[in-house]
């Protein structure tokens, strides 16, 4: 066991290098995305959010889950907030196994976007947190409080990092990314321009579908950003306030110990 | 119990009467708020009731973290993104939680810094310093079984290297290391035993804090001076304290308000900023993580464990002495405990007769130094083990050390301190006085 564990944590220490240089080398590039979500005031863009799952739904889904994400949340207030007959027909458009059955169904708003690990893609449900796009600066990561850490920009990189360029490694084809470290990945390009349209005419180039997707990305890893961000303000404010009372609380406690000295002087 | 003379509860109603002469539960809390305090403390002493705070709050939301997670390596991870997603507040108690420890970690680090910068460890506070340490102890093993329950990547990883630090004793190393895994390798039963070691110790830690209270209650609190109270009566200790309430209650809850206001700020604008991205992929005991680091608390003594690999000269020897008994992992084991071993033993190696750095010239630099050491090693901790991170990890390992063995004992001998005030209320008096001769009167 011992020897195992030695054997792993040596193999671990010798790939840090390589792992600085993919980082640090300035090869791995992150663009970065402007989101309406970030910073302490950001929000989501509901639109945006229904576009994003558009093209999880076309474009993704067929290799990767969402596992972790109940379909009812599409109807919860600060994210999509699609209507719940809308939901239930989205719903009814994916199959799921149940166990109970012991066979295929069609999907209820209860149950859970169906995991898909069929071609070895990860799940994508905290995606967004599981990856961070910003480390800076100096490597203290300050700036997640106006930028977030980066997780929905990687995506976004990603999905608009690919060079053209292919190669055959062990029977898998390996494509060529800017973003993805070590700079090949096993995912075949996604999206291209114009692979969707949208109901509301948004622009729909690379670029910007990508963008949308990321932002729903971002949604199913953090369902609860609106909330948490009211939550923390009006925390923040309280908190202020009874900062300030408690400061003149305390002033006017002590002022006669130390206005005695003023007369003794 | 001995101590700073003051006024006592005095049971007034019959009622009052007749509870005091079955437990005197009443006066103990009057005498423990009551307490007459030094009145020239500054705000380096508030850090105490940030920590306390800290402890309630990680026992409130853990508590109520547990009604909702699952200790199994299949459902740890789903059990957090239920938490997360469908329990009411849930991401608040999360998160809340785990930058609750952060916040945690952060006080002690001060609270510890500011006892050893005004000497408050020296007689007659030994023992409040070593229940302190052990507390401290006690939040790190807290902290890192903590850390395993969400099961994501850095969880298992982190559990594994971490556990792998006892593997390394000789001799017993490989069966201690099973027993407290509770097989060859991390897995089900490890991660079960650590949420109940999980749930157990803060309750530990809770005893370990009212004896430490009750320590320093006893010696009477240090203060920025190091002169203790005057106590041959209590008028003259009235001229060098003032009761805790409210003086200090108000005090302290103002810097708390302050300091939860920065906190909630973070958790609810960034809470994963101090957290590692990869503990949101599930435990996979199959891909190792490219770079495992521990949460920042643990970054200083993670620095000084990897600092001695086995070309140190120090490491040579004692595995040649030895006859490899002793190799490098071992020697970095010992290292980090011996690290925080050193601190505690902190009473006895400092040899000056003056308590507070304040009055002493040369202790001030070292002492800064030694803060600054602190935080290079933090940062070393977050750096991969090469050149040239791992000479400089060996070169401030090596002035830790140095400052307690070498320094601390050396000027007492060697530096002249200046003379401290004669008593606290000239202190507090010489400096309000100052300060309040050129500002206006308080209303
Ligand atoms: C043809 C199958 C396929 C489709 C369609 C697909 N992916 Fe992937 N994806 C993969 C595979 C395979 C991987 C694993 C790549 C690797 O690790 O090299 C992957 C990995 C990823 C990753 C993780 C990269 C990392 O850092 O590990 C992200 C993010 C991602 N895909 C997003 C998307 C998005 C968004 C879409 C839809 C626009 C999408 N994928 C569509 C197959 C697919
Ligand atoms: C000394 C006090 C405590 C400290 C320092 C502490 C620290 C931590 C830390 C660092 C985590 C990991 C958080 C994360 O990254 O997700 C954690 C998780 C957890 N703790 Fe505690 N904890 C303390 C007390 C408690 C108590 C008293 C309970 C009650 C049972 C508890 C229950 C839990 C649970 C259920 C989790 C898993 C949920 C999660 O990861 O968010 N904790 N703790």
């Amino acid at each position: 066991m011992f020897k195992k564990l030695a054997i792993s944590t040596a193999l671990s220490l010798a790939l840090i290098p390589a792992a600085v240089v993919a980082a640090g080398g300035g090869e791995q590039h992150i663009e970065d995305f402007d989101f309406s979500f970030e910073g302490p005031f950001g929000v989501y863009d509901q639109n945006q959010l229904q576009r994003g799952l558009h093209v999880y739904t076309d474009l993704c889904a067929a290799c990767h889950g969402l596992k972790y994400v109940p379909l009812r949340t599409l109807a919860d207030e600060g994210g999509p907030e699609l209507p719940m007959d809308q939901v239930r027909a989205y719903a009814e458009n994916i199959d799921v196994f149940d166990p109970e059955l012991d066979d295929y169904r069609s999907a209820t708003p209860v149950d859970h976007f169906p995991a898909n690990d069929g071609v070895g893609a990860p799940d994508l449900s905290v995606m967004a947190k599981a990856r961070a796009g910003f480390h800076g600066p100096y490597g203290l990561g300050i700036n997640q409080m106006f930028k977030g850490m980066g997780g929905p920009e990687y995506i976004a990189s990603i999905l608009t990092g690919y060079t053209g360029h292919e190669k055959e490694e062990a029977g898998t084809t390996l494509y060529e990314n800017t973003a993805f470290p070590g700079g090949w990945i096993a995912m075949q390009p996604p999206i291209e321009d114009e692979s969707i349209d949208f109901m509301d005419g948004h622009a729909n180039d690379l670029h910007h579908i990508a963008e949308d997707v990321s932002a729903f990305l971002m949604w199913t890893a953090e369902p609860k950003m609106m909330a948490r961000k009211q939550v923390g303000f009006i925390g923040v404010l309280m908190l202020a306030i009874l900062s300030v009372l408690l400061y003149l609380t305390n002033k006017r406690i002590w002022a006669p110990l130390k206005g005695k000295k003023i007369k003794q002087s | 119990m001995a101590g700073i003379p003051h006024d006592h509860y005095e049971p007034k109603t019959s009622g009052e009467k007749w509870l005091h002469s079955r437990l005197p539960i009443v006066g103990l809390l009057y005498d423990t708020i009551m307490i007459p305090t030094p009145k020239n403390l500054n705000w380096m002493w508030i850090w105490g009731i940030i920590l306390t705070f800290c402890l309630a709050l990680q026992i409130v939301t853990g508590i109520v973290l547990a009604m909702h997670y699952t200790p199994h390596v299949d459902l740890a991870f789903a059990s957090i993104e239920h938490i997360m997603r469908d329990v009411n507040g849930g991401y608040m108690l999360r998160y809340l939680h785990a930058n609750g420890g952060s916040l945690f970690f952060f006080a002690v680090y001060i609270h510890i810094f500011r006892g050893l910068y005004y000497g408050s460890y020296k007689a007659p506070r030994e023992v409040t310093w070593i229940i302190g340490m052990l507390i401290y102890l006690a939040m790190m093993a807290t902290g890192f079984l903590g850390y395993v329950l969400p099961w994501g990547q850095m969880s298992f990883w982190g559990a594994t290297v971490i556990t792998g630090l006892f593997g390394a004793i000789p001799f017993v190393g490989d069966a201690l290391q099973t027993w407290l895994l509770g097989g060859p390798a991390v897995d089900n039963a490890t991660l079960n035993r650590f949420f109940s070691l999980h749930y157990l110790l803060p309750f530990v830690i809770v005893g370990l804090v009212a004896v430490h209270i009750w320590a320093f209650h006893t010696t009477g609190n240090s203060n920025p001076s190091g002169v203790e109270v005057r106590r041959g009566s209590k008028e003259e200790a009235e001229k060098d304290t003032v009761p805790f309430w409210p003086y200090f209650v108000i005090k302290d809850l103002f810097a708390l308000a302050v300091i939860l206001a920065i906190f909630w700020a973070v958790v609810g604008f960034m809470p994963n900023y101090l957290g590692h991205p990869d503990n949101y992929i599930e435990a996979n005991p199959m891909v190792t993580p490219i770079h495992i680091v521990p949460e920042w608390y643990y970054l200083p003594f993670y620095a000084i464990l990897r600092a001695f690999t086995s070309e140190v000269w120090v490491v040579q020897i004692a595995s040649f002495v030895t006859g490899g008994i002793v190799d490098a992992k071992f020697f970095g084991v010992i290292a980090m405990f011996g690290a925080i071993f050193v601190m505690a033993l902190v009473p006895w190696l400092d040899t000056s007769s003056v308590r507070s750095g304040k009055y002493r010239p040369m202790f001030k630099w070292w002492f800064y130094l030694l803060v600054i050491d602190f935080i290079v090693l933090m940062w070393l901790g977050s750096m991969p083990a090469e050149e040239p991170y791992a000479s400089y990890a060996l070169i401030a390992t090596a002035y830790w050390f140095g400052y307690f063995l070498i320094v601390l004992p050396l000027l007492g001998v060697l530096e002249k301190p200046d003379a401290p005030p004669a008593t606290i209320e000239e202190d507090f008096d010489a400096h309000y006085g100052s300060d309040a001769d050129a500002s206006t009167p308080a209303e």
